[in-house]
């Protein structure tokens, strides 16, 4: 079998670089910060490098490096990506080099801080690549803890409360998750491990979906096997989507984490949620998605409409963008429902776009908070000359997440609705209203904030600095460019996500 | 497929005007800083005549086609390819969108000239004019993109760039606020737009085959324009909700037509759009993105045939339009405002016009409309820029400079726009030879003898000619009030009163003599003269013709009621004639004096946004904080709630051990004790100690994978 070590080296870069960070002196911060930033390049060009090498017409499993990890419970370390999963990487390496960027501003135990921020890069990038079930939730509670010190360290002023409210409510997600899998791993064929051991059970992911078809199992305390472990796996990633009801977490999080913090959150971790449902839920539990499905698309359309409206209501710049995050996520919920070629290209592609927008909103939230120490709305006014290219940027940001065509975020939204149309069209309708409310919204703060008579208070704010431009520009471009030239990314997922659909269509 | 011309330079008409806006909007300021105006309005001005030359190169090449054959495309690449879905990004050239493509890069080009004078001084000068060229690239878009989801990239496009320039000067909240309402209430519209676009390709899908997860005609996913047309009457053996497809997609379509091209009951934002620039509300709001959604129908043309209720809906709303706007128009002091109702109102005629399936006349009127609207609009600019001059110059600073009742005998200080606008407006009331005769005569004698409607056509007629009257009047009176007898301002004020600069007046003279020969394109049948544009346009509309009836009546009749348009014409004038030329007559106060009530309820537009303020717009404020309130209180209460409970259980926990067990096992107790003592120096609160931790752990593993299992 063609072995590959490339992604366990783009995995493991992050982790590796730690002491190096650690054994900084203590005063040379500037030094931390440079380092730190190079090393999250490491996985970035490594990223680009997989994605240039990529075969995007192959669906199985490509990178991939197997190898026998704990024989005596059948345990692997593997990796590998798909046309999935490739995409997600990409999104990984790219947010965390601009947060590595944007961290910059941290000036508190510096070194420990970019020591957790690149220990959270390795759990991610392991999430996305692992084929290993046990693997999978070693990497994905290896995130969880940097995360939580990392707002509960350097978060506001409430952010003891949020760090251990993100905790919580996460871990009694994975605890669903744990449950589940050891049930799945008891009730799996007998297959071989890389290494030709022949073994009862298997955590392998990839034999789980292929040669496993829970369906047929026992009853388990009385309920149908696939659909109780579906409907466990599903709350855990439910509530990393996150999905209404299950949110409350994500605002109060946004709110006391540091901007680079939120931008990874919103940018990368949700999207956990919905590459957990796609990848897991849908892979082995086929029969099981369909049958929940119109259960998905409700509370999918459910976040789509609620959380706008609740974001209209909102004072607090980060609590609204927060909300609209659970909003625009909902559209992954609607799009994975529709089980159509559009719906599910769109629904992944919304997690792609989203994870170029929502960063760019979190940073211009950062922007003003670190000159006005506050994100009232309605405690500024009149912006727009005194900081013109950041009004500029901060409406294109605004405009690419309200689905102004021809910008990123209106490619995957159109092709949800495109998508879910066909199958759920009450629900379709009722989801469409949210670009009348997002709109709203959006331009509620813009005027509130930069249009209007200039509040004095604030006469003195400078533009942009050369750093927030770093982090703010290459975004603005790619949300453009994916907006006018999507194909290549299409082209990635859509085989992969095609062989998802055909299951479904068979 | 048919083989199509190819035009490779398509692309840079609307491309070119990005191209000036992003120049100017990315390097404006420091371009405005060191070279001063002049580069970047040269820069501005440039993009669209160049646009304009490239289309009137493909336009004349057109004509060189046989009439079936005028159909030019340029293909750039596949934007969204899904399956058996396939959306190109392509522009597309046919007798509709070149006609409209011409007539938007000439007039669009001379509203920027006349911009060079008009916004002269302006701290953000460069900005304006970035942002016009950005809207001159979102209605080309709109224009030239061969399928809908370009046409919507258009559509939002025009919006996006009416909503940045209505509150181009935003300093003044006010202003902010009316671009906000224009771009939301183009949103609602929007809506209905996209869930059209769905519906239409779902129905043209035929809906899912047996297996439940496949359409039963996936090769029919499209939504190229040129595609649909060949497939569309699969649409009439299809039913959504239980309504027939075409009247479901198309009533969808016109909801969002009705915001685009202000129509009840969406036509709220167009007044309040008079907030920005006047050039703006030339060019935009008169000439070419109100008009968009009557483009639309035209381009629909072979959807909306099919559904005679959607074309009933379409006629009705315009006409009720054009007489509802007309009223209101009777009774405004400000002079945009007058010429926002009547744009209103005139697009309600558009619609009557596309409504009943005669969509070349519809087209028509737009094109006439365009050049004497955008004249009349350029005229009232030119005469709020000397106001707001006058009153600058003579330290007025509480007077408003564009509510007629300050005006009065302009006419003798400013010549070449006096002139002009009442060019204009004998082209928007209808005097013989002029443009807006044909067009809208033509309208009305169409609906006259339309056979498609559910409503009898001759109801639609009265309507409509009802409306003409109305616009007679008002257009003449706010030209009386503003041009003729004695100014009605200050001495010192009048001193400083004079005409506009040549960049101005030139363009007004211009727009100015076509608003009376503009009509020469779409000449009357029953005067035996050719129809040029007509002839133009029918290969676009052919695939409609077989839906559409007419009733034929006599030509006596034709020539009666085109007499009888003369007749309301003459009478409109008449009227404001005697009651408003040189402010003599005491009629206007009295009635005002008479019927108080009326005249409020009028001038006030008859309440209506104040109606959907308390309505839509508190009703959603409310929503929103009820769901901000339950998301808060209960939804986040449950959560900490649970985690109370935890709290407490595992408090009577830990009192239940400290009594219970613990006094049963207090050897046990004080081994506890030590290793408390022994973890507490774990806790440090010091990061490097955790991460050491976290690392050491990491490392154990991978020892233990090593050492122990290997």
């Amino acid at each position: 079998m063609n072995q590959s070590t490339l992604l366990t080296w783009m995995i493991f870069a992050p982790l590796i670089g730690i002491p190096f960070v650690l054994a900084m002196p203590k005063d040379k911060t500037q030094w931390v910060r440079w380092l730190a930033t190079a090393i999250t390049a490491i996985p970035l060009l490594l990223g680009l490098y997989l994605v240039m090498n990529f075969d995007p017409n192959n669906t199985s499993m490509q990178f991939e490096h197997h190898f026998v990890w704990i024989p005596s419970f059948a345990i692997e370390y593997y990796v590998g990506v798909d046309g999935l999963s490739i995409l997600m990487v990409l999104l990984t390496v790219l947010i965390a080099f601009i947060a590595s960027i944007a961290s910059w501003g941290i000036t508190k135990y510096v070194r420990g801080y970019f020591a957790l921020f690149l220990l959270l890069e390795t759990g991610m990038l392991g999430t996305f690549c692992a084929l290993d079930f046990f693997l999978f939730y070693v990497f994905w509670e290896v995130m969880l803890l940097p995360m939580y010190f990392l707002i509960g360290i350097w978060g506001g002023p409430r952010k003891e409360y949020a760090a251990i409210k993100f905790f919580l409510y996460t871990l009694f997600g994975s605890l669903l998750m744990l449950l589940a899998i050891i049930a799945m791993y008891y009730n799996s064929n007998p297959a071989t491990l890389v290494d030709g051991t022949p073994v009862n059970h298997t955590f392998n992911i990839v034999k789980l979906i292929t040669e496993n078809d829970f369906a047929a199992k026992a009853p388990l305390l009385g309920f149908e096997f696939s659909k109780l472990l579906f409907i466990a796996l599903f709350i855990g990633f439910a509530i990393k989507i996150p999905m209404v009801p299950f949110h409350t977490w994500l605002p109060d999080a946004h709110v006391e984490a540091p901007t680079p913090i939120s931008v990874i959150l919103a940018g990368v971790l949700l999207k956990m949620g919905g590459y957990g449902i796609l990848r897991i839920n849908y892979g082995i539990f086929p029969e099981a998605a369909k049958w929940a499905a119109p259960g998905v698309a409700l509370f999918g359309a459910i976040s789509i409409v609620y959380a706008a409206f609740v974001c209209l209501a909102q004072k607090d710049l980060k609590k609204m963008i927060a909300y609209s995050s659970v909003s625009h996520m909902g559209f992954v919920l609607l799009g994975i429902a529709a089980f159509t070629d559009q719906g599910m290209t769109g629904a992944v592609f919304q997690m792609w776009t989203h994870g170029l927008i929502s960063p760019m909103l979190f940073l211009i939230a950062g922007v003003i908070y670190d000159r006005a120490h506050h994100r009232e709305i309605d405690g500024f006014g009149g912006l727009a000359n005194q900081m013109p290219e950041y009004t500029g940027l901060t409406g294109l940001a605004f405009m690419a997440s309200l689905g102004l065509p021809a910008l990123a975020g209106f490619i995957s939204e159109f092709l949800v609705f495109t998508g879910a149309f066909p199958v759920y069209r009450v629900l379709t309708i009722i989801s469409g209203l949210a670009i009348i409310i997002t709109a709203a919204y959006y331009l509620y703060a813009l005027q509130r904030m930069f249009l209007g008579k200039l509040n004095e208070k604030y006469a003195g704010l400078s533009d942009l600095t050369w750093r927030e431009r770093v982090t703010l520009y290459p975004l603005a471009v790619l949300i453009v460019v994916v907006g006018i030239y999507p194909m290549p990314l299409l082209n990635l997922i859509n085989k992969t996500l095609m062989s998802i659909v055909q299951v479904f269509k068979g | 497929m048919e083989p199509f011309a190819q035009a490779h330079l398509l692309w840079l008409i609307p491309v070119l005007p990005l191209l000036g806006a992003f120049i100017n909007g990315a390097f404006g300021l420091k371009i405005h800083r060191r070279y001063g105006e002049k580069p970047i309005h040269v820069v501005a001005i440039l993009m669209p005549a160049l646009s304009f030359v490239i289309a009137a190169y493909y336009f004349l090449q057109m004509t060189a086609l046989a009439p079936e054959q005028r159909q030019m495309l340029n293909h750039l690449y596949d934007w969204i390819r899904i399956g058996d879905f396939n959306l190109p990004l392509a522009f597309w050239f046919d007798p509709l969108s070149g006609a409209m493509t011409l007539m938007i890069t000439f007039v669009g080009t001379l509203i920027h000239i006349y911009s060079v004078g008009y916004m002269h001084k302006d701290d953000s000068y460069w900005r304006f004019f970035a942002y016009m060229n950005l809207f001159m690239f979102s209605m080309l878009t709109l224009i030239l993109g061969d399928n809908f989801v370009l046409m919507f990239v258009g559509w939002e496009g025009v919006g996006l760039c009416s909503y940045l320039l209505i509150s181009f000067w935003y300093r003044d909240l006010k202003n902010a606020g009316a671009g906000m309402k224009a771009f939301i209430t183009n949103r609602v519209g929007d809506f209905g737009f996209i869930i059209g676009m769905f519906a239409l390709l779902w129905a043209l899908g035929g809906g899912w085959n047996a297996s439940g997860y496949a359409l039963q005609r996936p090769e029919n996913l499209t939504l190229v324009f040129r595609e649909i047309k060949l497939i569309a009457p699969l649409l009439l053996n299809e039913q959504i909700f239980g309504i027939a497809a075409p009247t479901f997609i198309c009533l969808l379509f016109f909801w969002g037509a009705t915001a685009k091209s202000a129509q009840i009951p969406l036509y709220v934002w167009l007044p309040d759009a008079m907030a920005g620039p006047t050039p703006v509300s030339a060019l935009i709001h008169a000439a070419t993105m109100v008009t968009a959604g009557v483009y639309m129908v035209a381009r629909l043309n072979f959807l909306f045939a099919m559904s005679p209720v959607v074309m009933t809906v379409v006629a009705g709303v315009g006409a009720l339009t054009a007489l509802f706007a007309a009223t209101i128009g009777l009774f405004q002091t400000d002079i945009k405002k007058v010429l926002a109702y009547s744009t209103v109102s005139q697009l309600g005629y558009m619609f009557m016009g596309v409504g009943i399936g005669a969509y070349w006349v519809g087209i028509f009127h737009l094109l006439t409309h365009a050049f004497f609207k955008a004249c009349l609009f350029l005229g009232s600019g030119s005469v709020i820029h000397a106001m707001h001059h006058a009153y600058h110059k003579s330290n007025n600073h509480h007077d408003d400079p564009q509510d007629m009742r300050n005006m009065g005998g302009l006419g003798q200080y400013m010549p070449t726009t006096k002139w002009t606008y009442l060019a204009a407006c004998f082209a928007i009331a209808g005097f013989p030879f002029m443009s807006g005769f044909f067009s809208k005569d033509e309208i009305l004698w169409l609906n006259f003898a339309n056979a498609n409607t559910l409503i009898p056509g001759q109801v639609f007629w009265a309507i409509g000619a009802g409306a003409a009257l109305l616009t007679a009047f008002y257009m003449f009176r706010s030209y009386f009030m503003t041009f003729t007898g004695k100014f009605r301002g200050s001495a010192d004020t009048a001193h400083h009163l004079h005409e506009s600069p040549k960049s101005i007046t030139s363009v007004l003279k211009t727009l100015g003599v076509l608003s009376i020969i503009g009509g020469v394109i779409g000449l009357p049948k029953l005067w035996h003269l050719p129809n040029f544009l007509e002839h133009w346009l029918e290969p676009v509309f052919e695939t409609a013709q077989p839906y559409l009836h007419w009733h034929h009546y006599s030509h006596g009749l034709e020539w009666g009621l085109m007499a009888l348009s003369v007749v309301i014409a003459f009478t409109g004038f008449a009227i404001a004639y005697t009651l408003y030329k040189d402010a003599r007559s005491k009629v206007p106060a009295q009635f005002i004096q008479k019927y108080p009530a009326l005249h409020r309820v009028v001038y006030n537009k008859y309440y209506v946004d104040e109606f959907y303020q308390a309505t839509f717009i508190r009703g959603t404020m409310i929503f929103s904080n009820l769901c901000d309130w339950f998301d808060r209180t209960v939804v986040d209460g449950l959560v900490n709630l649970s985690a109370f409970v935890t709290h407490q259980f595992s408090k009577l926990n830990g009192w239940h051990d400290n009594k219970v067990i613990d006094g049963a096992v207090n050897g046990l107790a004080s081994l506890t004790g030590y290793c408390g003592q022994a973890l507490r120096k774990v806790q440090t609160g010091r990061i490097q100690t955790y991460l050491y931790v976290l690392l050491g752990g990491g490392l154990v593993l991978i020892l233990i994978r090593f050492v122990i299992f290997s």
